[in-house]
């Protein structure tokens, strides 16, 4: 099979006019299309809330720096870390699940395509609502601007006493409008999971990257609405006068913390979950082996969605919980260690024995496993307690959560955007730019958030917008303000590099990677209606069973 | 395409229909909402006793039978689930008309409920002096039982729609499972309605000791 | 906007005042008591085992990465593994153990570190976290300071520190990590937090709580002195303010400016609680709770626009004609 369609961009057949193309993405109710804006806006986000951080660095890369006042520090990490986590992250998960849930499991779209298009526009008013901030957040008083409370948003921080305007309601809104698309994408995912899968795909016949997905939308479902009523209690207090978190009426600054987390927690995770449904397809294709352990990998997604829901409170070890509580829940945060670890043993046995071919995918995902180790074991650092009390709300904390956002969940994101961009665009992206910007991004990573684990065992706390020379942390500071550089480099070379593939790019081919899951077994991109007749699988890798009918996957299954 | 092999097992064939998604959707729809109000009655119940000056719940709270109360309101509410099942039921054996009187039921009792509620909150504003501001009690109440009525609204709003619809004859026994779907969602309203009374008039209003 | 005053009061923390040891760095990794030692226990170990755990698994990648590439132009499949029910329980069972140990151990040191009541002999006093100060209350000794604590120490013993944490609006956190874990200090909460120092110095440490504007200068500074330092300390502390007739002028400007609704000085009529205790100003090194050492030529800017050193901060400038503010200042200068 060859590109039977064209692909619906510049160089579709014949001069669409720009504003019929337009309109026929802002009223698509198709679930390719409509990941692929969850996916752009996620990286246009990325450049923003990467700039924002650049800012930061910029302003702390020597003590005593004069570039930024402090409110305007203060709104750039908020910022920075909303949009990072709700409008980054959320969407390249959301968008890239809507675009391969349907493909993987041989179904035409969504089971709500509607639904699935009133989430995406909910998402992206909602972020427009929280950047609106920067406008019309200043209230009565010309009080505020963007938001300045961090991105778990503490009260009684958050109260109308402390933070005047309506920079915080801003805040509130936005994340409670995209909040309730996702939930919406959620259980739109688990109908689809559950209701629409091709004939013959039993639930243990799904790819894992589905299962993991199912997981995902369950933690949804059950972590972001506590989140949306935390923010009603919170709303309510700041504009009906209220005192659920009001400390001198009685309310509690505590529940807050124990609301936001119970969501906040689980969310890294709903982070992380699709970073590893990716790297769990990318790693056999590369190695042309099966996946190692296909049922424990099952087991232990759900073991982690499961344990994700009990172990908050390991993020307010220091707010003085009893000790037994404090015991307890160090537990149960180091018990997510196995789960996750019996994952990264699988790829790598996955690996191990296999032939693999390092092309930019398989490239980051490597890059993924090593960065997403390290990031993993500094939170059993962080998760014991002792230690905890004193690095927490340190520079090590924002070391260790940049090692499994940036060194896990990006890298698994952008090994994602090498591996299926062919089959979304119809073409290959550019292997040299790649490499080129992987090496750039394992280096300034590495440096930036390597050098932030020592300023925080130096004492140094997150969230100033300077520190002082008499403290030693000058050096750190410049290193990681250094990495930020070669960072940008990468970036800037990945914008190149999707821009250029997606005019000039190689023509793909439906199967460029010689891979087993239903998805390439269509065209690239696909039609409409995703295939041209009803898929049938007979086991977890059905383009393997083709390939090799002499020896079919599910002989062994 | 994946042609099968000669010797395979025969695959199974899964239900392809929207009416099983629609029913998952709605399921999900449910949970999440269960984590929302949850959520509202864990807050509400972390704040029981904490309140540092009145009215306290006790001086308010109108337990009694006496009609327009909340516990006549309740017993409207919880038995509407009674008629929309028996509404269901009609529609399952094709008997329309049975299915508009018990549909029209479920609705004017759900009205009453809210109608009732009204007449609480009045009473409680006006006469008692409790708002949002006055203290964590009236704070938790009105979020959390607002938060129910603003549900029953909903409820209704879709219940009355549907009405109008089988009066015009849009909607006929053909389209029962989706009715049926409706139905879910409104036994959710009283399911929850049982708990937030239970934490908020009988639990939040035990007397001081 | 920050303006020269810091630069210029950070060129000048490099020359700190002479009857100060220069702070060291804040690092766990030289603890001087038995809380921060536990940790730095732990620590160890967690970096042994982690550690150990991290070089496993970058052999085996790394193994993967250099041993199993496919060769160039061979395009057969390698033999597929599907798993292994041994292999994948040994890898379920070994880490469980190892979290069980880390777990076993740690929880100890949490019962150990975590007290309710106060050591046998330590300094006991409140803490109270405001924006962006910190206000120390040492109870039955009559002292209340601001920024800088001190705590005696006998020869050969160690200082024992009992700290009651209490938040005037909204979170904080109290952290010295040379002398122990942090504690977060929260409105409607009392904490408590035990810190030991086994020798004397000067430890620093700051806010660690994100708590608004000027989070950033929320600075600690703990000084652990012989015992008559200490004792000549307090007595000087549990004066009233001194009163110099030489700058009586500065003093009735004082008085008479709204300064007295904010701040206090003993003996006087200033009794305002919203802000630093002022009755001692001169005993303290820094200023705006170590925003700038405390220097005349701070001092003065200060009070002149305390925006300009410290931006946000909650104390206004006063409006004061560059006159006044001398005349004010020479009268702060005498709160020894
Ligand atoms: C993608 C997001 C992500 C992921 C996956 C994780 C994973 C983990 N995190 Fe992290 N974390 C964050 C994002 C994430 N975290 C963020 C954003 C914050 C800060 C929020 C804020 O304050 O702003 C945070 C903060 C945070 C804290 C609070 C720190 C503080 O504020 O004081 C803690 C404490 O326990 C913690 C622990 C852990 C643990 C134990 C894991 C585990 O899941 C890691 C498991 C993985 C491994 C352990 C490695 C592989 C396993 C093996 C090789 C097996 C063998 C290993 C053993 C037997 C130990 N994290
Ligand atoms: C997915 C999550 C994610 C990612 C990827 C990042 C990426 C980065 N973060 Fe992030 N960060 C968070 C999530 C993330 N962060 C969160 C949750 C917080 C906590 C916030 C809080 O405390 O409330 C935080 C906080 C945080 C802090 C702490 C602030 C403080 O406590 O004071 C710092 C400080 O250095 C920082 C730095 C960086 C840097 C340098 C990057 C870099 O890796 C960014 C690199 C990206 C770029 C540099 C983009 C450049 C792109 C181009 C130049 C393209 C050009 C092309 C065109 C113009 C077409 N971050
Ligand atoms: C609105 C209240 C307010 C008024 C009025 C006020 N101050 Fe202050 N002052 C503060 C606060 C709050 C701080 C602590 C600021 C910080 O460290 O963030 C402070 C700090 C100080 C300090 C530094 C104390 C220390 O130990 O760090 C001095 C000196 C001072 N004020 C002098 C004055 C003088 C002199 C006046 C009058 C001319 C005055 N203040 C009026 C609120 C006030
Ligand atoms: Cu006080 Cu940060
Ligand atoms: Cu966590």
């Amino acid at each position: 099979m060859s590109v039977l369609q064209p692909p619906a961009g510049p160089d579709a057949a014949g001069p669409v006019p720009f504003l019929s193309r337009l309109h026929e993405w802002v009223t698509t109710v198709d679930h390719k299309k409509i990941g692929t804006m969850y996916i752009v806006c996620g990286i246009i986000y990325l450049i923003i809330a990467g700039l924002e951080a650049t800012l930061m660095r910029w302003q702390l890369t020597w003590p005593g720096m004069d570039v930024l006042t402090p409110e305007e520090f203060n709104r750039l990490f908020t910022m920075h870390g909303t949009t990072m986590v709700f409008f980054v992250g959320m969407p390249i998960l959301l968008g890239s699940a809507n675009i391969l849930i349907p493909l993987m499991i041989g179904a035409r779209d969504l089971a709500f395509p509607r639904l699935n298009a009133f989430s995406f526009w909910l998402f992206f008013f909602g972020s427009l609502l929280l950047y609106f901030s920067y406008f019309g957040g200043q209230g009565l008083y010309g009080m505020g601007s963007a938001p300045d409370v961090g991105w778990f948003a503490y009260a009684p921080l958050t109260e109308r006493t402390f933070s005047r305007g309506h920079s915080t309601d801003y805040w509130i809104l936005g994340i409670f409008v995209a909040g309730i698309g996702s939930t919406a994408t959620a259980a739109n995912f688990i109908a689809t999971i559950l209701g629409m899968r091709c004939r013959g795909m039993t639930l243990m016949k799904m790819p894992l990257l589905v299962w993991i997905m199912l997981v995902d939308s369950v933690i949804i479902l059950l972590a972001l609405p506590p989140l949306a009523a935390a923010q009603i209690l919170l709303l309510f207090d700041r504009l009906l006068g209220a005192h659920f978190f009001d400390a001198q009426a009685g309310g509690s600054a505590l529940l807050w913390q124990n609301l936001f987390w119970f969501f906040g927690h689980p969310e890294v995770y709903i982070l992380i979950l699709p970073g590893f449904a990716f790297v769990t397809e990318i790693i056999p294709v590369f190695s042309r082996k099966v996946i190692f352990g296909y049922p424990l990998m099952v087991a232990a997604t759900v073991a982690i969605g499961f344990i994700s829901l009990g172990v908050w409170a390991h993020h307010m070890f220091v707010v003085g919980l009893s000790p037994m509580l404090n015991t307890i829940f160090m537990g149960s945060t180091m018990l997510v260690g196995v789960p996750t670890g019996i994952k990264m043993f699988n790829w790598v046995a996955t690996m191990i024995g296999g032939r693999i071919r390092f092309d930019t995918p398989m490239l980051y995902a490597t890059g993924f496993l090593c960065q997403f180790l390290l990031g993993g074991l500094t939170g059993i650092f962080l998760a014991t307690v002792p230690f905890d009390w004193q690095v927490s709300d340190s520079y090590f904390v924002v070391g260790h959560f940049h090692f499994v956002l940036f060194g896990g969940l990006v890298f698994a994101i952008l090994a994602a955007v090498f591996y299926w961009f062919p089959k979304v665009t119809g073409r290959m992206m550019n292997e040299t730019l790649g490499k080129w910007q992987f090496w750039l991004l394992v280096i300034g990573f590495n440096i930036t958030f390597g050098a932030m684990h020592v300023s925080g065992f130096l004492g140094m706390p997150r969230r100033v917008y300077t520190y002082h020379t008499d403290r030693g942390w000058d050096f750190w500071n410049l290193l990681t303000s250094l990495g930020v550089i070669v960072q940008i480099l990468g970036f800037a070379l990945f914008a190149l590099n999707l821009v250029h593939s997606l005019f000039k790019g190689k023509k793909a081919g439906d199967d460029p990677w010689d891979a087993w899951t239903l998805e390439w077994s269509t065209t690239s991109p696909p039609p409409p209606h995703n295939f041209e007749e009803d898929p049938v699988v007979h086991s977890r890798r059905p383009l393997w069973d083709l390939k090799h009918p002499d020896d079919p996957d599910w002989k062994y299954e | 395409m994946t042609t099968a092999p000669a010797a395979l097992a025969p695959p199974e064939a899964l239900p392809q229909n929207g009416i099983v998604n629609g029913k998952i959707g709605i399921a999900c729809m449910i949970i999440s909402e269960i984590a929302f109000f949850g959520t509202l009655i864990s807050a509400y119940v972390f704040y029981i006793g904490r309140d540092i000056n009145g009215p306290y719940p006790q001086e308010v709270l109108d337990v009694s039978i006496a009609p327009l109360k909340v516990l006549f309101n309740s017993i409207f509410l919880l038995i509407s689930s009674v008629w929309i099942w028996l509404a269901i039921r009609s529609m399952r054996k094709g008997r329309m008309g049975a299915f508009i009187f018990w549909w029209a039921l479920t609705v004017l009792c759900g009205a009453e409920f809210l109608v009732g509620t009204g007449f609480e909150w009045y009473d409680m504003i006006v006469n008692d002096g409790v708002w949002m501001g006055t203290n964590l009690f009236g704070s938790g109440f009105y979020t959390l039982v607002g938060f129910h009525a603003f549900h029953v609204t909903m409820g209704l709003f879709v219940l009355t729609l549907i009405l109008i619809l089988t009066l015009l004859g849009h909607v006929t026994p053909k389209n029962v499972e989706k009715v049926d779907l409706v139905s879910w969602y409104w036994h959710f309203v009283d399911g929850i309605w049982v708990v937030v009374f239970f934490v908020v008039y009988v639990f939040g209003n035990m007397p001081i000791s | 906007m920050l303006h020269c005053g810091l630069g210029a009061g950070l060129l000048m923390a490099l020359a700190r005042p002479p009857q100060l040891a220069p702070a060291p760095t804040p690092t766990m990794f030289d603890p001087v008591g038995v809380p921060a030692e536990t940790i730095l226990d732990i620590t160890w170990l967690l970096i042994g085992v982690c550690g150990a755990i991290g070089v496993i698994m970058f052999c085996l990648i790394g193994f993967a990465i250099v041993r199993c590439r496919r060769p160039e132009g061979d395009d057969r499949e390698p033999p597929q593994v599907y798993g292994s029910n041994p292999i994948e329980l040994a890898w379920t069972v070994i880490p469980l153990l190892i979290v069980f140990v880390l777990f076993m151990v740690s929880a100890r040191g949490i019962f150990e570190l975590e007290r309710t009541s106060p050591p046998e002999g330590s300094t006991e006093l409140t803490v109270i976290g405001h924006r962006w100060w910190w206000e120390f209350d040492y109870g039955d000794l009559g002292v209340v300071t601001a920024g800088e604590l001190h705590v005696p120490i006998d020869e050969g013993g160690v200082a024992d520190l009992y700290l009651t944490l209490k938040s005037a609006d909204v979170a904080h956190s109290f952290w010295v990590p040379q002398l122990g874990p942090k504690m977060d200090v929260i409105p409607d909460r009392v904490n408590h937090l035990w810190l030991q120092a086994n020798r004397p110095g000067t430890f620093v440490g700051q806010c660690a709580e994100y708590c608004g504007t000027q989070h950033a200068n929320m600075l600690i500074t703990v000084v652990v002195e012989s015992r008559e330092n200490f004792n000549a300390w307090v007595q000087n502390q549990q004066k009233e303010a001194a009163d110099d007739s030489a700058v009586a002028a500065g003093k009735r400007l004082f008085l008479r400016t709204a300064c007295i609704n904010c701040h206090t000085v003993r003996g006087t009529v200033a009794n305002g609680t919203f802000a630093p205790d002022l009755t001692h100003l001169m005993s303290r090194s820094m200023i705006g709770s170590g925003a700038v050492p405390n220097t005349p030529e701070n001092l003065r800017e200060w009070v002149w626009d305390p925006q300009n050193i410290k931006p946000g901060c909650e104390m206004p400038s006063m409006k004061l004609s560059r006159s006044e503010v001398d005349l004010v200042c020479a009268y702060l200068e005498t709160l020894r």
